[in-house]
This record gives C-alpha cells, structure tokens and sequence, in this order.
C-alpha cells in the first residue's frame, strides 16, 4: 500500500447492512486504527462467524475468512500460529460468539493468543431476522419468543474476565462513542495478548428494546482511577447492573500462546529432520 | 513346514501384555524377521481380556494369521478363552507347573509347558507385574529367540522406569527363560533364531500416517484425543516440535479442524486425526474447506459404531459420513489406505493433492489398521515429492480472482502476508473475486469448478490396484485394511487354481470409474468384503455400476482373516 487514509482500506463490496446498523460505527473504527497505524492491509487477516456482523471482511481491504457459524475464534488461533507476523481480527456477533460458539471463547482466551476479538452485540439475532440470543435481556420479546425469554442474559464482559483474556474492554458504536471505539481497538491491537472488545452494536431493523436511544442513556465511562490490572475490581464494575460502563475494564501482560509455543520448541531441541532419529523409535 | 508362525499372548488388561508383545516384536524384527501384529484391548483402562499377537516369518506378511501357533495364557480365563483359537499341534504356555490340570481339558495334540508365571514373578522376583517378563524368557527359551536381542529390547524398553525396575525385568527374563530350559519335556519345533539383519522398520498405521505427515512437511497438527487416534497425535506432539513443527490440542473436533483451516489459510501444510465421533463433528466444516477450496487433510481412525460405539474395535462404517458427510454437493478427496506402508504414501497423497487441488482429503483408516504394526521398507526422503499450491503471479495479483474459473478448476490461492492478494475465503457462495453472490448461474458454474478439480487426479497418484486373472468370473473388490487378509485368501486361491481377479482402489472419491466398470463387466460373482453391517461400498458400487454384488460383510470389531474371505469364495465358486 502507498496511501493509508481510512478510504484506502475500502473493500470491495459495499456493505450490505441495513442503513443505520450499529455495525458501520465498528467498521468505520476499523478503518480509522488502520489508517492511524498505517498497517499494510496484506498483513491483516479478519475471520469471521456468520451474521450480520460476520460479514465484515467482505467490506474492508485486507485478508478475510468468512467461515461457518461460531467457528472463527479456532480458524483465526489457526492463522496466527501458523503465521505470528499477521495482525489477526476475529469478529462475530453475540450469538455467534456466546450462543453456538460459545465453547471456544474460554479456550481462546486462555491461551492468550496475540490477536483481537469484537463482538458486536446487538441482543439478538440479526441475520436470521430477529431472534432472542444470549445477551437479550429477560423476558425480551422477539420473533421466537413471543411471549418472553424465560433465561438470564450472558455478561460478556465478566465471562472474558474469568476466562482470562488479558485485555477486556467496552465500545459502543454509536456516534458518541465513535473516537473512543477507535481508541480502544487501538490499544487492543497493540496489546500482545488476547484482547476482547463487547461493542455494544444495536440492529435497528429488528431489535426494539436495546437501541441507540437506550444505551445513549445507559452507557457511562469507566472513571480515569479505575485500576486496569486489578481483575477484582474489573468484575465488579462489569457486574454492577444499574450502569453500562463503557472503556478498558482490565488490561495485563502475560506470555502468549506464541511466546510459549516457544518455550516447547526449546525443550523439544531443535533437532531438524533427522530421518534416520526418527526410525530408531522403529527398530 | 509353514512359512511363519502366530505367537498370541493373552491376558488381562494391565498385566503387560502390550509392552511383552512389543518386546517380542521387536526382537524378532531385529532377528531378521518380517511382522504382523494384531492386538485387542477394552476400552476401560483396568480390567477385561486383552490379548498380543504376534505373526512372524520371513516373507513379507499381510494378515493376521488364521489361527495360533503359539498361545501363551497369562491367566486361565485367558487360557480358556484363548485356546479354541490354538492350532492342532500348537505350543501352548500356561500359568502353573506341569502338574496343573487345566480347566478347560482339550483333545488337540498341543504340546504343553505350563510355565509358572505368577509364582515366579510374585516369590522368586517378588513382582507380581514381572509376570510379562517371565513370559518373555519362557517365550525366547522355547522358540529360540536370541537371548540377547531381547535382553537389549527390555533395556531400552524399560530402564526409562529406573534401575530398580529394570533389574527385576531382567532378573524374571532370565528366570522365565532358566525354567523352560529345566521343563520342557518335548523338543520344539519353532526356530525363530535370528536369520539375518532387518533393514525395515516395524511401524504400525497411526505412526506410519504421523511419519509421512512429518515427512511431507506437514508442520500443523490439531487435534482433539479420541481412541484409536490419539497415539498419533501423541507421537506428533513429541516429535514436530524438533522441526520447527506446532501441535495444539483443541477443545473438540470442531475447533481442531477450524484450527487446521485457519492455518492452511495462512500458508502451512495442515491436518487432523480423530475417529467417528470427531468426524460427525467435522462435517460443517468440511463443507466450508470444499466451498472455500482450503487445502486440508484429516485422517478417520474408525472405530465401531454408531454412538460411543466401541472405541477399541475396527470397522469400516464410515465410508458414508467421508463420501457424503456434510450439507450440500461437497466435493473432497477420499483415500483409503490398504497396509501400513500404504498409510506412509497415502498420507504423502493426500497433502499433494489437497495442495494442489485446494480441497479437503479425507484418510480413512480404522482401528486395525492403526494399531497394528508391520514390518514396511525404510522410507527415503528423497523419494518424497511435494506439490506446491498454485500462488497468484504478480500481474494476477492487480485484479485478483481468488477463485478465478479456469479449465482445471483450480485457481490461484495468494496466502495473507505475502502480497496484497486480499481476499475473503468464502464460506458463501461466491462469484470469482470471492464475493458472495446467489445468481443462479453463478452457483452451477461454480459448483461445476469445484467439482471440476476431481477429474484429474489420476494423473497424481495410483488409483487402484488389481490382480490376478483378468477374465476371472470371479472377482473381490473392497477398500481399505482389508486388502491384506484378500491377498493371502486370493494366493491360496490362486494356487489352488481358482480364478479371481482382486480390485482395490486406493482413491473412494473419485472412484477410477473406468478401471472398475471393465473390472465389473465380465464377472459372474463379485464379492465385496466390509467390515461393516449395512454393507456401504456395496452399496454404492450397485447403485453406481448397476452391478449385482455379493456382499461380505463381518460386524464383530475385528478384522477379517484370510480364511473368512477364502471360504467364501470357495463356497461361491462350487455353488
Ligand atoms: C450451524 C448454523 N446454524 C444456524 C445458522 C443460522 N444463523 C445465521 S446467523 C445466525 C445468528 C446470528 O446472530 P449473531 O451472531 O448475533 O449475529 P448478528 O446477525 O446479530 O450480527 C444464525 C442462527 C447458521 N448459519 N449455521
Ligand atoms: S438486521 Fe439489524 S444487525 Fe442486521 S444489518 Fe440490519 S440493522 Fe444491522
Ligand atoms: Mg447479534
């Protein structure tokens, strides 16, 4: 690349979201940490799940894997392994990362992996046009649950804490928030480690409870004394109901999943292919 | 005088069987000689039969053996059990003194050498656990199996266990050994004192598949354990790591070959191992490597099933799940490997072709297969070829069509990092730059390319293998691990002046329609041989070639013998 505005990173297909989709505010934030950072799109790779949030990669410039519902977090663990110099994005809706994916957050997390996970939430299903999902307040009324949910919803925030992402944070893609989403996926691109970002990212179209208008009112900045490392404190601002903080709840260093790939390496030896070593075991 | 012998240890699980018969092996490769073995085991981790067995000989060994030579009895549930299967005139070593009369009494000339192997191993060794290494001696004293060969197998076996450990080993060796030479009252008609030096390596399946992975520069493995896969996962996850190689133990099977994708997607030579369940589990993601055309190999250890089934035990029932497994027309490679060094170059195939077809190959072998070891030649890195992807040049790269539509059906696949080939891999059908798209046309024309790369690999690799007489009217035509037990029925049938003609593909999709349609079309009885119940490549070569078959099928979760695939021709033929 020559030019690294936020238009150069334009992908080739428009996006197909309906106008006004919370998910524009993180595809526009997108653009603007590439151009900030002047990142080279061939050394991007976003994976995906499925939904209206997962069709993402179609829109911007860079690598893209666009694959099976709930599955994206493993492909993208995949990718950075087998190639650590890429900047790895997985990004995915709430039912796609909580709901028929929900299995491989703990382990992605744990691992530590180097690469950042958005979760655009928008309460329900979008793409399958309006369905509850994980993350939908009790007794939310929609297309399969006409009379109610009857389950609590899924804190995101607190789940990524305890599954021990090393960095944990909320954005919220409204206009308001725009410069702060571009901040925090910044940061989170610069920390080495498993970085998690819940977007609060409403759908206009089918939900009608969790809106712009709703999380205008609810959503209050983490305060500036908050401290980052304590995760104690991360939790129990993350589960305070009456608010909707929004900001980096928690960020710590540990060794990744890559640096102690490394340290298996050097307790293995470096023994190259040494074909007649390996036959001993057979004969 | 036979060729080879059976050598079959039996017991119970935990008294050592496996590492004994290991030993053995071991010893009688070193001794020159070519092996076959064939275990069972239950799934439990403590308790139920478990049994060793050994086929040995000079000539290179393809079955399993019909029936035992040599029965050593552990116990005498294992003794009972076991000695329906011992031949006429076989040798038989039980646990007690000469004295001891056996439960179950029996008619058969064996000759008997009760060997009194707890007693020795308990008060003279004074470990119970030594009993195996007491069989060990009794074993190298009656059939003359050097002494010192094993002596330095059980050193390399088992000094790993510490000093102490060792020493009883070696010290209830000697003592199983000094007892038969006082006992044994009749000579022994078994010799196998060394013949020569072995230049083979004695390998089973699952090590064969991980080897040629190695060697084929496979340096991804994920995977999530399932028995009778896991051992070869175990063997990658100490050895890839000395070649720069990564292995990652997923939290299912869905993740494991998400992993593989993600990192055939960035550039590397990927795979995954598992039995049925794992592949029931995979099967979405299957149907995303097809559409987004992600070169990618995963091997199907069968095991009996539907359900847990029986993990231990072989079968060939998921013939269907590998050809069909997933939503929507899929197209994939399946191959089943025939022996264990077919394993070695079936897996060598597979990376080549799924590089060079941007497609998912699937392997399937079964539990036998993967546990049982052979004698294979020593496999020489210069023999390996390795295929290269198809990479995008840098005038492709201006207006780049990542699934561009080209006579072969194989496009150019640019890997992130590289250039500035951005691409989306698609899991939605897509026009030619990868975008989505559902135009009509569109999904037939690129339906059709995926289903295009199929036609030519049979410029890649050998499809098949066929033998025996070409206008036989009488023919065997199966897949997979039951080649060998086919071979040897097929030679003594030969011998005896039957007709038959044998056809094993080595490739199940695409299957060498050709070559079977002229095997099929002069035939008057074809039998196809399946370890399975409903009979699924019979199945598919009806509805297929419009042939009527004979089909054979065994349901027990123990490979076939050459007896079983013998009688029934014989019976077939003199109808
Ligand atoms: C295995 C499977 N089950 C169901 C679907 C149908 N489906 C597509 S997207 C989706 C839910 C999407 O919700 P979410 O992840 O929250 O994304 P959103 O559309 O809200 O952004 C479902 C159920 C599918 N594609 N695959
Ligand atoms: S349906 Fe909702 S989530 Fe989907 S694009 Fe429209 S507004 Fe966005
Ligand atoms: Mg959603």
């Amino acid at each position: 690349m020559t030019r690294y505005t936020p238009l150069d990173y334009i992908g080739r297909n428009k996006p197909v979201w309906c106008a006004g989709c919370g998910d524009y505010g993180v595809l526009t934030a997108l653009f603007n940490v590439f151009s900030q950072k002047k990142i080279d799109a061939k050394n991007v790779a976003i994976i995906s799940g499925i939904g209206c949030s997962g069709r993402l990669p179609d829109f911007i410039k860079a690598y893209g894997f666009h694959g099976a519902h709930g599955r994206a977090l493993p492909i993208a663990i995949g990718v950075k392994v087998a190639n650590p110099s890429l900047n790895v994005f997985v990004v995915g809706g709430d039912g796609d990362g909580l709901s028929i994916g929900a299995g491989h957050f703990p382990h992605a997390a744990r691992k530590n992996i180097d690469m950042t996970y958005i979760l655009m939430d928008n309460s329900l299903f979008g793409m399958t046009k309006g369905q509850f999902s994980p993350t939908s307040p009790c007794k939310f009324e929609s297309g399969s649950s006409p009379y109610g949910t009857l389950e609590e919803p899924m804190d995101p925030i607190a789940l990524s804490l305890i599954y021990g992402s090393t960095f944990v944070a909320r954005g919220y893609s409204g206009p308001s928030k725009l410069n702060d989403l571009i901040n925090l996926i910044r940061q989170a691109m610069e920390h080495k480690g498993f970085s998690f970002i819940h977007v609060l990212s409403p759908c206009i179209t089918y939900n009608k409870v969790v809106t712009f208008q709703s999380l205008n009112a609810q959503v209050v900045d983490i305060d500036e004394k908050h401290e980052i490392t304590d995760r104690n404190e991360a939790l129990a601002l993350a589960l305070r109901e009456e608010k909707l903080y929004v900001g980096l709840f928690y960020k710590i260093t540990k060794p990744t999943f890559g640096e102690r790939l490394i340290t298996i390496s050097e307790k293995c030896g470096k023994r190259g292919l040494d074909i007649e070593r390996l036959y001993v075991n057979f004969t | 005088m036979p060729t080879d012998y059976v050598i079959r240890i039996a017991g119970e699980s935990g008294e050592g069987i496996v590492l004994s018969g290991e030993i053995v092996t071991l010893a009688l490769s070193r001794s020159g000689f070519n092996i076959f073995t064939f275990s069972t085991y239950p799934a439990e981790v403590r308790g139920g039969p478990s049994m060793f067995q050994i086929r040995t000989g000079a000539n290179r060994l393809r079955s399993q053996g019909d029936s035992v030579d040599i029965l050593v009895a552990l116990n005498d549930d294992a003794c009972d059990e076991n000695l329906k299967d011992l031949n006429e005139d076989g040798l038989l070593i039980c646990d007690g003194t000469p004295e001891k009369q056996l439960n179950s009494p029996f008619d058969k000339k064996v000759i008997n050498c009760p060997i009194p192997i707890t007693e020795i191993a308990s008060k003279e060794v004074g470990v119970y656990r030594c009993k195996n290494m007491v069989v060990i001696g009794a074993l190298s004293n009656l059939l003359n199996i050097d002494y010192s060969i094993i002596e330095s197998v059980i050193k390399e076996k088992t000094s790993r266990k510490g000093s102490h450990v060792l020493e009883k080993n070696l010290l209830a060796f000697k003592l199983g050994f000094d007892y038969a030479e006082i006992h044994k009252t009749k000579p022994i008609p078994y010799n196998l004192g060394p013949i020569g030096k072995s230049e083979k390596l004695v390998i089973s399946g699952n090590e064969a598949l991980a080897l040629g992975a190695l060697m084929s520069g496979c340096r991804f493995y994920a995977a999530y354990p399932i028995t009778p896969a896991t051992d070869l996962m175990e063997w990658l996850a100490l050895e890839l790591p000395g070649v720069g190689g990564v292995v990652i133990q997923a939290e299912d099977e869905i993740s494991a070959l998400g992993m593989v994708l993600g990192a055939s997607f960035a550039g590397q030579k990927a795979f995954t191992a598992t039995s049925g369940p794992g592949l029931s589990l995979m099967v979405e993601l299957i149907g995303i490597a097809s559409m987004a055309e992600i070169p990618s190999v995963i091997v199907d250890v069968q095991r009996g099933g539907p359900g847990t089934g029986m993990p231990t035990k072989t079968e060939q029932s998921d013939l269907n799940l590998a050809l069909y497994g997933t939503h929507g027309d899929a197209s994939r490679i399946v191959l089943a490997p025939t022996n264990v060094e077919d394993c070695f170059f079936q897996i060598i195939n597979a990376f080549n072709l799924s590089e060079k077809y941007q497609l998912p190959v699937i392997i399937l072998s079964d539990q036998s297969l993967g546990h049982r070891k052979e004698s294979i030649r020593r496999p020489v890195m210069a023999d390996i070829k390795q295929s290269k992807r198809l990479r995008p040049g840098d005038d492709e790269i201006k207006d780049y069509r990542r699934y561009g539509l080209t006579p072969a059906g194989v496009s150019p696949m640019a890997i992130p990092g590289e250039n500035a080939g951005y691409y989306v891999a698609q899991g939605l059908e897509h026009d030619e730059y990868g975008s989505p798209c559902y135009d009509p046309e569109n999904h037939l024309r690129m339906t059709a390319k995926r289903f295009r790369k199929l036609q030519n690999i049979s410029g890649d690799i050998n499809m098949f293998e066929k033998y025996g007489k070409q206008d036989a009217s009488t023919g065997i035509i199966g897949w997979g691990s039951t080649e060998g037990a086919v071979r040897d029925a097929f030679e003594r049938l030969d011998a005896e002046g039957y007709g038959v003609e044998v056809f094993y593909p080595k490739v199940l999709n695409p299957l060498p329609d050709k070559a079977i349609r002229n095997f099929l079309k002069n035939k008057k009885t074809i039998l196809v041989p399946e370890i399975n119940y409903t009979g699924q490549f019979a199945m598919l070569l009806r509805g297929k070639y419009l042939k009527q078959v004979t089909p054979l099928n065994i349901c027990g979760g123990i490979p076939f013998t050459a007896k079983e695939i013998y009688s029934k021709v014989r019976e077939l033929c003199n109808r």
